[in-house]
């Protein structure tokens, strides 16, 4: 690993003003960007720790219809706040990884990060969230730019993000078991009439909504409803864990649960 | 350099550490505990557990100065100069290891587990332990070692 300087900001500004310097990264939960340091992957000259930072952190249930989740905060913190008001979110982030990687790993950092396999960009899309940064909003539907891809600037950083609690919801996750991320995971939410499925790990630009699969389920809110379509396996990841085929089986089996799941 | 405060094992340590020193190379390097056991280095193996502010960490996958003015504890922590802590006895007893790499990182999520949830269930241990492996034992045996930590400490509290 490379020799860095570090800065320990306390609110959002001062974060925003180090990052703004040439080489500066920030560190959230640091269990993506460590390993990367280690193997030399990145080689920032200044880190920028996010984790003093009070209003990046917690979980606030807003008006009874959104949890509102700060960029700094823990999934172990995530997956008990948020157990009541928002069961499968809850369950989404207490599923991330292990323990160890649940007390460090932030909700920012996997959405900055957006590997293609991790579990929070498919919760951001089903429900519509608001991604806040130090300097705009930016919906989910617009966020996610493909593997590791996303609409951040150098040095913006996400503050704070909005997931609205839907009526009915379910993460359904087949997990890799080496790397304990998602082989293939859906998110479904509906928000009245209206269904949302949510794909991670299965396709080559990352995370991405199923739209046929919510025209079917916002007519009829069934598993039933979706046993007719099919998703393409192109441009789906194929790797030794798994064929595309393999993958967009996944999809269609894995969304039928989580409807069942959710219904 | 930076200047860290903190205390591991109850002991203050104050002192001078390069920012990109992680918590393990601190811990074994440092102050000399070796006990913290490093196997992949690259937060897959879970051979490095320790606690920070009371909670599990992976000790590789996070610099000393992020712990400054927290409370570390580490497998050297577990026993007294005498006898071995209940888990530790525990494992020795159910034969819950072979080589012995994997046994800190075991015993640190064992701990926590049972801090977070006294009674856990057999499914509930083995998701706890989802990211520490044992390439020996085949885990059974360590399941057995922590839940028959749950039962005595149960009867110890009931009496
Ligand atoms: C063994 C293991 C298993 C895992 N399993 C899963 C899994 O099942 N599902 C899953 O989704 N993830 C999984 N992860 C990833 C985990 O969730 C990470 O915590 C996450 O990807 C990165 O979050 P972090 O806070 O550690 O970010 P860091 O490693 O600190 O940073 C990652 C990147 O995000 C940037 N960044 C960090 N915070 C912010 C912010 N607030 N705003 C802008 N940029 C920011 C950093 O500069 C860096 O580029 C796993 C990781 C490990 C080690
Ligand atoms: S050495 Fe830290 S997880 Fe393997
Ligand atoms: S006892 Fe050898 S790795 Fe677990």
């Amino acid at each position: 690993m490379y020799d860095f300087e570090f800065a320990r900001p306390t609110t959002v500004s001062e974060a925003a003003s180090a990052l703004a310097a040439e080489g500066a990264q920030a560190l959230g939960g640091g269990q993506t960007l460590i390993p990367s340091l280690k193997n030399r992957l990145a080689s920032p000259s200044l880190l920028v720790i996010l984790a003093g930072i009070d209003e990046m952190r917690g979980v606030d249930i807003d008006a009874g219809d959104s949890v509102v989740v700060g960029g700094a905060t823990t999934h172990a913190e995530v997956a008990s706040a948020a157990a009541d008001s928002f069961p499968a979110l809850a369950w989404l982030a207490g599923n991330i990884g292990d323990p160890a990687v649940r007390n460090r790993g932030t909700v920012g950092g996997s959405l900055a990060n957006n590997d293609p396999s991790a579990c929070y960009p498919a919760a951001a899309l089903a429900t519509g969230a608001t991604i806040a940064t130090n300097n705009r909003k930016i919906s989910a539907d617009d966020y996610f730019k493909g593997m590791f891809e996303s609409a951040l600037y150098e040095g913006e950083l996400i503050t704070k993000v909005r997931f609205p609690i839907p009526d009915a919801a379910n993460y359904q996750k087949f997990e890799q078991p080496a790397s304990r991320f998602a082989l293939v995971g859906v998110f479904v939410a509906r928000f009245g009439q209206e269904a949302r499925v949510a794909v991670t790990g299965a396709s080559e630009n990352g995370a991405f909504r199923w739209a046929e699969a919510e025209a079917a389920l916002s007519a009829d809110f069934s598993s039933g409803a979706i046993s007719d379509l099919s998703i393409s396996a192109d441009e789906m990841i194929r790797d030794l864990h798994g064929s595309s085929t393999y993958r967009a089986h996944l999809t269609k089996v894995l969304t039928a649960r989580a409807v069942d799941a959710a219904s | 350099m930076e200047t860290v405060n903190l205390i591991v094992n109850g002991s203050a340590f104050s002192g001078e550490v390069e920012g990109r020193k992680l918590l393990s190379d601190f811990l074994r390097e440092d102050l000399r505990c070796t006990g913290t056991h490093v196997g992949c280095d690259t937060g897959q193996c879970g051979a490095c557990v320790v606690h920070v502010g009371g909670k599990a960490v992976k000790s590789c996958s996070m610099f000393a100065w992020e712990a400054d003015g927290m409370e570390v504890a580490t497998i050297e922590g577990m026993a007294d100069e005498e006898s071995l802590g209940d888990i530790q006895q525990a494992f020795q007893d159910s034969h819950a290891l072979q080589c012995g790499f994997c046994t800190p990182g075991m015993v640190m999520s064992a701990a926590a587990l049972l801090d977070e949830n006294p009674n856990p269930t057999d499914a509930e241990i083995r998701d706890y332990l989802e990211g520490n492996l044992c390439r020996c034992t085949g885990y059974h045996n360590i399941v057995k070692a922590i839940r028959s930590v749950a039962e005595r400490r149960a009867s110890a509290g009931a009496a």
